[in-house]
């Protein structure tokens, strides 16, 4: 049973391009919490990611002028509504058209209106229109933020995704399919509401603030003055505040991503959970977590709450100073009544924003992690790079060439040293070696999945660096030893590498590797729909669609990492045969788990340590008594219980 | 749309005291508020007395320091209830978000196979995670306020109708006005928030599986069509959200403007009723300061309405999963399965995975099956891909229920006892075994909690895993699944034996094929499940020459039908279908062990 072969490196994650050894290594995306980087916090304002997002919003100059402006209309038309009451008072009682705010007597003495309920009715006339000009605007800045907020965050997932699809396999070697998916979704959706709503709402705080604290200083200086005496005190209560909120905060986060990630293994791993009868321990282990959860949101709205009492003492403080000093003015003679009542509706107005902005201090830290961590991604370098003069690769007639390759996939460690390795076309050339040979990272290096460090690679002659990549790679088929199938028809997931591909050309291909025998025994044959990575089919039947898959790109080479004994012995016949069609005419690079394969390999190459230890046709080799010999020999050989040698590199 | 409305409210049921004590802060607050105009009019009225013919302003500073003093007062108060409100508020929402998250996560895992056959992992998680949030939000928030903004108008409005009824009418004109559109706005939202749910979920479908994929991605050079795919999938999520923007934009300000022309009504009429000298001054300013607490409630009447269509939605869609019954369900009166001595009789069983189809009964997967396996047996299955191997031993945990006829154990009914108790006597080896993320001894110890280290390193022992363990930095603590050490096909093959041996069932299913693996590793797999079927009742799916001479019965299956069943040496003489595979796939086997080596 010499099928149980050599196999490659990293098999537990699909074989052929394997990941370095050392697992995550320099360069993967930062690495920033114990159990899910959500949970940090950034600056509240972040230089670098706002000069990036700032570059974002060029594209929308116009709208965002248009929105800016409009939110000042909006905010000040907010503003000059509790002076048209204070207007209206102070004519009420005076009947003196000098103590009305300049706007208003603008527009008095423009339409010389004349007696008090007539000066009333055009207050009331430019209160509707103070209104309906809000209303316009109101509606112009946000109908144009959403349009610049949602724009940005679909260019940013965009960006991010097309990005994702050019960055090489190493940034794949290093990173989490679930980090990477987070970043997409809930870093870009922590930006939704920020940059749809917030950013403008923030200004437009800090407009309504400073425009009070002008009118009431217009008012009476200082009446104005000691009113805002609370002020320091309320933003010293803020810091400190600040401090504690944030430890509840982060608590909360940290609490959530638990939870999340326990819900998502839960899910994935139904079937072994249920198989196992651990339904009982982990509900129970699961509900200390939600617990933890719902203990720490209780205790950050605690924290949030407690503010509440006393921002309200300070705004009741600050609205008696305005009546008992306010009060005495008057008595004194030096304050209208009109302005003491404005200043009190304004001194209530003034609270509204410092609470807000401080809704938004949480919200504009997290987007600064967010977005952080964002750019991360996007800055992320893409090691394989069409070259600037890149040229497009004729039809191949399939030559390999190693010449004095070597290859790290991490700075420092190599793992192919000086290679060389001539193969013509139309050869068959198993590879084999123990786990770590550098096997994978072999074949991985003609698809030019990694940049070789030294040396290079050619195919017919052309150094696979100088031709574009999609050119070489439509050339160039790849069997992986776990074949992945997309949740898509049988017929969408064989044309996969062929866009144009007839119906007659997917069946003739199914036909050849055998596989259109079980599709047509398919409720709806073709058309069937594949669940999630093909789990309504059969490790066999995945197998045979994706030969079909590379039966149709009709590739000049072939890259195949034989899957092993995980079939069916009926479908094994039929892998058997397909693989014989499929090798046939290629030049083909197999990582050889087959008896059957190594036999029919015009070259045998023996992998050790990164370099080829060995090379020739099973027979010679045999004869030869080298590695080989040892390897092949050795596995009928075991019958003692020692340990295998290579789980030991295994899991590092 | 009213149904899951209620049926979300109702979830706070459970928590009708939290409910009440936040009414009541609630209650109080309002009641806190409503003085402080009293108290500034009262000010201006009483504390202030403008003589109205010299304009000279004369007043009562003792007064005023009382009415400041109150006022002050009040604010504390309003600020402590104002706490107590959104406290309990919050309780009380994060308490059923914490129930659903609950009743979600077993709900999920006690859901037969059916159900995960079908479900998409990123389907089930925005249902638990967004539409939990959204869920709770408006339980915790929106429910409040919008109440809070009802109890607040209809209290100013009954306050203002004691201080001036024509003033009050005028003012509450608009009323009406704000309800209608508050109501038409939830109806549009809701079919959008629907839609930005579903595709939602479907980008992160999406996104996953390219992301999972990337190898195959790159390999066929696909990148642009996988791109162009990405584009439509963020541009269908954006439609949506771009709309409940969009409507969003022109409604909310809307609500505003309403109020903004209720207070210049007040403004003209009061003027001119002051005028009159029918109301003072003082009192106009109550009745703008009254009107003014109106704002910020009507002002989040937008945004609450639409996160109430949110609500609705999440509901929807979160009571899709929990009302979905479990296809294999436990008999209320279900016994519990002990000393059982592993007799598995099969009578004439038949299954079909879309059992609500009568229609098409030749699509059984299964068709009348009997078969039996003693004590301790061990029984092969042979056939092609597809013909029923995986869901005939798939049923004997009741992963599936027979779609007719019956599966005994010792003679009993499967279908008689509870799931656990069946389960737990039923060991499987699959040839991928899940990992958990935690430590290789809580995977090892994962069916038997209770297991001491001694037990653990025994099984491991057993299953030719506890060297390699040794190898490792932190040994049996080592971290495995997402953030830890990554095991290879042979290793996780092992640590499910382990795993098998440590819950020591008496019923085993298994699959002997290796993954890939080299010639040592699975050399120690074959050994460590020889160990394993020592005196189980044994269904092997089988792939090896060995397995099937080892076997008591074989049994080769067709089409879902027993086609052949006899032992190794009975049907190589009298079955052609059995040696056509033999000679086929097994011989080969058979005869790389005997030419190439002498053992």
């Amino acid at each position: 049973m010499f099928g149980g072969g050599m196999s490659g490196p990293g098999m537990a994650s699909g074989g052929l391009l394997g990941r370095p050894p050392g697992g995550a290594g320099s360069g993967g995306l930062m690495h920033s919490g114990d159990l899910n980087d959500d949970i940090v916090f950034g600056k509240v304002y972040d230089q670098k990611v706002v000069g990036r997002f700032a570059s974002y919003l060029k594209k929308y100059k116009g709208s965002t002028i248009i929105a800016s402006i409009s939110m000042i209309i909006s905010t000040l038309t907010t503003l000059f509504m509790p002076l048209l009451f204070t207007d209206a008072i102070n004519i009420v009682q005076t009947g003196d058209i000098s103590k009305l705010d300049p706007i208003v007597k603008y527009f008095i003495r423009l339409f010389s209106v004349q007696g008090t309920s007539h000066i009333i009715t055009a207050i009331f006339i430019i209160f509707v229109v103070d209104g309906l000009i809000g209303w316009g605007s109101q509606y112009i800045q946000q109908y144009t933020m959403a349009n610049i907020g949602y724009g940005v965050i679909l260019n940013l997932r965009r960006q991010m995704f097309d990005h994702l699809q050019q960055l090489s396999l190493s940034f794949y070697d290093r990173n989490e399919v679930g980090r990477i998916m987070s970043r997409i979704q809930n870093d870009v959706g922590s930006l939704e509401n920020l940059l749809s709503n917030g950013i403008l709402l923030v200004f437009a705080d800090l407009i309504t603030l400073v425009g009070i604290v002008i009118i009431i200083l217009s008012m009476n200086i200082k009446l104005a003055l000691i009113t805002m005496t609370v002020i320091p005190l309320l933003a010293a209560v803020m810091i400190v505040w600040q401090k504690y909120s944030k430890t509840a905060f982060l608590k909360v986060r940290t609490a959530i991503s638990i939870v999340n990630a326990n819900l998502q293994e839960n899910i994935s791993g139904a079937r072994a959970i249920q198989s196992l009868s651990r339904e009982d321990v982990n509900f129970h282990r699961f509900d200390n977590m939600n617990e933890a959860n719902f203990d720490a949101n209780v205790a950050a709205t605690r924290m949030a709450g407690g503010l509440q009492p006393i921002v309200e003492l300070l705004m009741g403080a600050a609205v008696a100073i305005v009546i008992i000093y306010g009060g005495s003015q008057a008595i004194a003679g030096k304050l209208l009544v009109g302005d003491l009542v404005g200043f009190v509706l304004y001194t209530q107005r003034f609270f509204d924003p410092i609470r807000d902005l401080s809704v938004w201090y949480t919200e504009l830290q997290r987007a600064m992690a967010g977005g952080q961590r964002i750019f991360e991604v996007l800055d992320a370098k893409v090691e394989v790079k069409d070259a600037p003069d890149a040229k497009q690769m004729p039809p191949i007639k399939g030559e390999i060439s190693y010449n004095n390759v070597s290859f790290q996939y991490i700075e420092g460690r190599e793992v192919l040293h000086d290679i060389n390795l001539h193969i013509n076309p139309g050869e068959t050339i198993a590879f084999v070696g123990t786990t770590g040979a550098g096997k994978s990272t072999m074949v991985a290096l003609v698809d030019r999945f990694y940049e070789v460090s030294k040396g290079s690679v050619t195919i017919d002659g052309y150094d696979i660096r100088e031709v574009t990549q999609e050119s070489l790679r439509k050339q160039i088929g790849v069997v992986l030893q776990e074949p992945f199938l997309f949740s898509d028809t049988i017929r969408e997931n064989i044309i996969y590498g062929r866009e144009y591909a007839t119906d007659e050309k997917v069946i003739e291909s199914a036909k050849a590797v055998g596989a259109h025998d079980f599709i047509m025994r398919l409720e709806k044959g073709y058309d069937t729909v594949l669940q999630e990575r093909g789990s309504n089919l059969s490790q066999g039947q995945r197998q045979l669609i994706s030969f079909a898959r590379a039966v149709l790109s009709d590739p000049r080479i072939l890259i195949l990492d034989e899957a092993t004994a995980n079939i069916d012995t009926q479908t094994e016949v039929i892998i058997q045969q397909a693989l014989k069609k499929l090798l046939q005419g290629r030049t083909s690079l197999v990582i050889a788990h087959r008896l059957s394969t190594i036999h029919d390999a015009n070259l045998v190459v023996v992998m050790e340590n990164g370099k080829i230890a060995e090379k020739g046709n099973h027979k010679e080799l045999i004869e030869k008594k080298g590695i080989y010999y040892h390897l092949y020999t050795m596995s009928y050989a075991y019958s003692d219980e020692k340990s295998a040698p290579s789980d030991k590199n295994q899991a590092t | 749309m009213m149904r899951i409305l209620f049926r979300v409210l109702g979830l706070l049921k459970k928590y009708w005291r939290w409910l009440f004590l936040t009414y009541l802060c609630l209650l109080l607050l309002t009641a806190a508020t409503m003085f402080v105009p009293q108290f500034i009019g009262m000010a201006v009225d009483n504390g202030l007395h403008v003589n109205s013919t010299t304009l000279v302003v004369t007043g009562d500073m003792k007064l005023l320091v009382y009415y400041g003093l109150a006022i002050i007062g009040l604010s504390l108060l309003r600020g402590l209830f104002s706490f107590g409100q959104s406290y309990f508020a919050e309780y009380a929402g994060q308490k059923v978000a914490y129930d659903l998250r609950n009743v979600l996560y077993d709900r999920i895992q006690r859901l037969s196979f059916a159900f995960h056959d079908k479900a998409q992992t990123g389907q089930l998680m925005s249902r638990a995670t967004q539409d939990v949030e959204g869920v709770r939000f408006f339980l915790s928030m929106v429910v409040v306020r919008l109440i809070n903004l009802v109890i607040t108008v209809i209290v100013i409005a009954v306050i203002l109708l004691r201080m001036n009824w024509q003033l009050t009418l005028i003012s509450f004109a608009c009323i009406p006005f704000i309800a209608y559109i508050a109501v038409r706005f939830g109806a549009v939202m809701l079919p959008l928030w629907t839609k930005i749910q579903q595709r939602m979920a479907s980008m992160s479908t999406a996104l996953q599986e390219n992301l999972t994929g990337i190898r195959v991605v790159k390999a066929f050079s696909r990148q642009k069509l996988e791109t162009k795919k990405f584009d439509e999938e963020t541009q269908l999520l954006y439609d949506p959200q771009i709309r409940t923007a969009r409507i969003q934009a022109f409604r909310g300000p809307l609500f505003n403007v309403l109020t903004a022309i209720a207070s210049a009504l007040v403004l003209w009429y009061g003027g001119m009723l002051v005028i009159n000298g029918k109301l003072t001054a003082g009192q106009l300013t109550q009745f703008y300061i009254y009107l003014s607490y109106l704002i910020p409630p009507v002002r989040l009447l937008g945004p609450h309405i639409n996160m109430t269509s949110r609500a609705i939605a999440s509901g929807k869609r979160i009571f899709e999963i929990t009302d979905t019954e479990s296809a294999v369900k436990e008999k209320p009166n279900a016994l519990v399965l002990s000393n059982v001595k592993g007799d598995i009789k099969f009578s004439g069983v038949n299954f079909n995975y879309e059992v609500a189809n009568p229609k098409k009964p030749t699509s059984n997967i299964l068709q009348d099956i009997s078969l039996e396996a003693k004590s301790g047996e061990m029984v092969a299955l042979l056939g092609a891909t597809g013909s029923g191997k995986t869901t005939l031993v798939n049923l004997i945990p009741r992963f599936y229920d027979v779609t007719s006829g019956s599966i005994t154990i010792d003679g009993i009914d499967i279908r008689d006892v509870t799931l656990a108790s069946l389960r737990r006597q039923i060991g499987i080896v699959q040839q991928d075994a899940f990992m958990f993320t935690g430590t290789i001894r809580d995977n090892i110890s994962y069916g038997a909690v209770n297991a001491s280290d001694d037990e653990i390193i025994a099984s491991s022992k057993t299953a030719r895993l506890h060297d390699f363990i040794m190898t490792l930095p932190q040994k049996y603590d080592t971290w495995v699944g997402e953030r830890g050490v990554t095991l290879s096909g042979g290793q996780k093959q092992r640590l499910a034996i382990a795993r098998t041996l440590l819950i020591d069932p008496r019923i085993l299913i298994l699959d002997d094929s290796t993954s890939s693996v080299d010639t040592e590793t699975e050399f120690l797999i074959q050994q460590a499940l020889r160990e394993l079927m020592k005196g189980r009742t044994t269904f092997v799916i089988a792939q090896r020459l060995q397995t099937v001479k080892d076997a008591q019965q074989i049994f080769v299956l067709d089409k879902g039908k027993i086609v052949e069943q006899g032992t190794h040496v009975e049907l190589l003489k009298d079955s052609k279908i059995y040696r056509e595979i033999y000679e086929l796939q097994l011989k080969a086997q058979e005869e790389a062990l005997g030419s190439e080596v002498n053992r």
